[in-house]
């Protein structure tokens, strides 16, 4: 396991040394002077070349690569040119509200996607089967963007029945102030015991919650579904079958544990593209996260901040994917040989 | 593996016998596909308004609900809805074909190579794919279409160089296994020059799974193009594109919900197309 467990953080740990390099990279093509942005149209030289200075533009590109790694790993991600705030706090501050609202709809997704699979499964080839996977295929082809439009208008403005922007009714500040402790609003509500905000927040995470969960539900009970067609076709499946065990009992006890491994690994991957589906739910429901800084970011072409969102976002991804890697390698020791 | 007596009579198979080895769900994504591009092909002829799909205005139209003589309505400045929505599918089905033509003749070229070669090359190959799929589509495609000025060429190159790795991974594994058949090791013994072996064995026998995967991504692809013009990094006005036409008529969905709602069905009805096709081809794949 150890050996596993070395060989596997240093693949990421490469992978992780050529992203930082890659977005370095992609940064530099920028076409527009930083400097310029940063110090304004009307600098006189001197403050330009002031500013060059100090985010080093005049060194050569190795240096300022090296640079640009020492700063990052001493926690110095850059200024953002549209907050002038380090980027490293804008981020710490965007990203809860982003985490609940993904892990809102990871969770939908599995709950959801999950059963649906095992469903389609069990009647393989009729029409709960058909029904499933249609609507899957349906929803993995829906833009987000329109989705999220399509639910804010029918069931925010039209029918009146949820909120259709933020992340909680601001007016209960004044009524029942919340005490911050990690950022994410629902946690920190319940663990107060603030009752208004919780219930706020919770109608405001609905809309953008089923948006977001329509394609992770959709790949996750698309993958169920052939998981457990394989599975249940083994030998095992055949023995428990003998023993008199119902086609339902076969798929659910039995087959469904196997199963979920490559499921697992889904999640992770979908986790990072939930995240960057996220940004345009963001920004069409006004959600103060990740999504809605990267916007504003890209609208004034905030390299750094842009930078660290991308390099934050990748990042995690990173980290999913060898969380995932090292529970399978715990749960299932055939993995660690691979 | 298959014995070479029972590959024959697959091999003599004519298309439209493979065709009908499709099931029927994934017959109608392929005829919904076609109807697709036949529209996209003829919308100069079959268009009512065919200068609405460019940058004519006509103030007085604006924002007209579904009629007889506009079936999807008038946009903001008096464009048919219609005739736009038709010369979109220009927009998009040029992005998916651009994008996968690009990444999918990048992808497999590097991944034959990292395949057949194995060793060294494979794995510097396959780790600079590693660092590139460390960055969802939709996040690389962003990052770069922020640095490069917004166009549809933009949106083509952000998303091609995000979407090559999955073809050189996926290439690279089948070709590591067509690399140890028999026909590759007597190409090898008759003295065939390794590009030669390369180029007349192992490719066209790697190319089926890259295939259907080309025919799943179409979908993926339209939905990230989509995206990218929605955030006003793609195409600009005129061009008809249906991420656009959605972020235009964003606003008056209350009021004016067809300017929104028939670009938005357009993209999920592509892109479903792209799904039920792919899938199907994927299961008579896999049979």
């Amino acid at each position: 396991m150890s050996r596993y467990l070395i060989r596997r953080l240093g693949q990421a740990a490469l992978v992780v040394a050529g992203v930082v390099v890659l977005t370095f990279v992609i940064m530099r093509l920028v076409p527009g002077d930083p400097a310029v942005a940063y110090a304004g149209p009307r600098a006189s030289p001197a403050e330009l070349a002031a500013a060059r200075r100090q985010f080093g533009l005049d060194d050569p590109l190795p240096v300022q690569l090296w640079t640009y790694v020492r700063d990052l790993l001493g926690g110095d991600w850059g200024i953002s040119l549209h907050t002038r705030q380090p980027v490293r706090d804008d981020l710490f501050q965007a990203f809860p509200a982003s985490l609940e609202l993904v892990g809102a709809a990871l969770l939908l997704a599995v709950v959801a996607g999950i059963p649906l699979g095992v469903a389609a499964a069990r009647y393989k080839g009729r029409l709960p089967d058909l029904s499933v996977r249609l609507s899957s295929m349906l929803a993995v082809s829906v833009p987000v963007f329109w989705l999220a439009l399509a639910l804010q208008t029918v069931f925010g403005s039209v029918l009146r029945w949820l909120p259709v922007a933020g992340e909680y009714d601001t007016n209960l500040d004044t009524t029942s102030p919340l005490h911050v402790y990690t950022n994410i609003t629902a946690v920190d509500a319940l663990f107060t015991g603030n009752w208004p905000i919780l219930g706020s927040t919770l109608a405001h995470l609905v809309l953008p919650t089923l948006v977001i969960a329509a394609y992770p539900a959709g790949v996750i009970a698309q993958m169920t579904r052939a998981a457990l067609i394989e599975e249940s076709a083994r030998d095992h499946a055949r023995l428990e079958r003998a023993l008199g065990f119902g086609e339902t009992a076969v798929l659910a006890r039995f087959a469904l544990r196997p199963a979920l491994n490559p499921v697992l690994s889904l999640v992770a991957l979908v986790f990072a593209y939930s995240i960057v589906n996220g940004f345009l739910v963001e920004a069409v429901f006004n959600w103060p996260g990740l999504g809605r800084y990267a916007a504003d970011s890209i609208r004034t072409l905030d390299t750094p901040a842009v930078a660290g969102v991308t390099l934050l976002v990748a990042l995690l991804y990173v980290l999913a994917n060898l969380a995932v890697d090292l529970l399978q390698g715990v749960i299932d020791p055939r993995v660690r040989t691979r | 593996m298959t014995a070479p007596g029972a590959l024959a009579p697959q091999l003599r198979r004519t298309p439209l016998r493979r065709v009908a080895g499709l099931d029927r769900l994934a017959l109608a994504g392929g005829v919904l596909l076609a109807l697709i591009v036949l529209a996209a092909l003829l919308a100069p002829w079959i268009a009512p308004y065919p200068d609405d799909g460019g940058s004519a205005t006509h103030a007085l139209d604006a924002l007209l609900p579904p009629s007889g003589a506009h079936w999807f309505g008038t946009d903001q400045v008096g464009r048919d809805v219609l005739s736009r929505v038709l010369f979109g599918a220009r927009t998009s089905l040029f992005i998916a074909v651009a994008v996968l033509a690009v990444s999918g003749v990048v992808g497999v070229a590097l991944g034959v190579v990292a395949g057949y070669a194995g060793g060294w090359l494979q794995d510097v190959i396959m780790r600079v794919t590693d660092v590139f799929l460390a960055f969802p589509a939709l996040l690389l495609s962003l990052a770069l279409a922020v640095v490069l000025q917004p166009s549809v060429t933009t949106v083509i190159v952000a998303i091609a160089a995000t979407w090559w790795p999955w073809y050189a991974r996926l290439t690279a594994s089948v070709a590591a296994s067509v690399a140890t058949r028999g026909f590759v090791d007597s190409a090898r013994c008759l003295g065939v020059p390794a590009p030669l072996i390369v180029l007349r064995h192992v490719l066209p026998n790697s190319l089926t799974p890259v295939l259907v995967q080309l025919s799943l991504d179409g979908g993926g692809v339209i939905l990230t193009a989509a995206a990218l013009s929605y955030l006003g990094l793609g195409a600009h006005e005129p061009t008809p594109e249906w991420g656009l036409m959605v972020q235009q008529g964003q606003t008056l969905f209350t009021t004016d919900w067809w300017a929104v709602t028939f670009p938005g069905l357009a993209i999920v009805l592509t892109a479903f197309a792209f799904n039920v096709l792919g899938e199907g081809l994927r299961a008579r794949l896999a049979r």
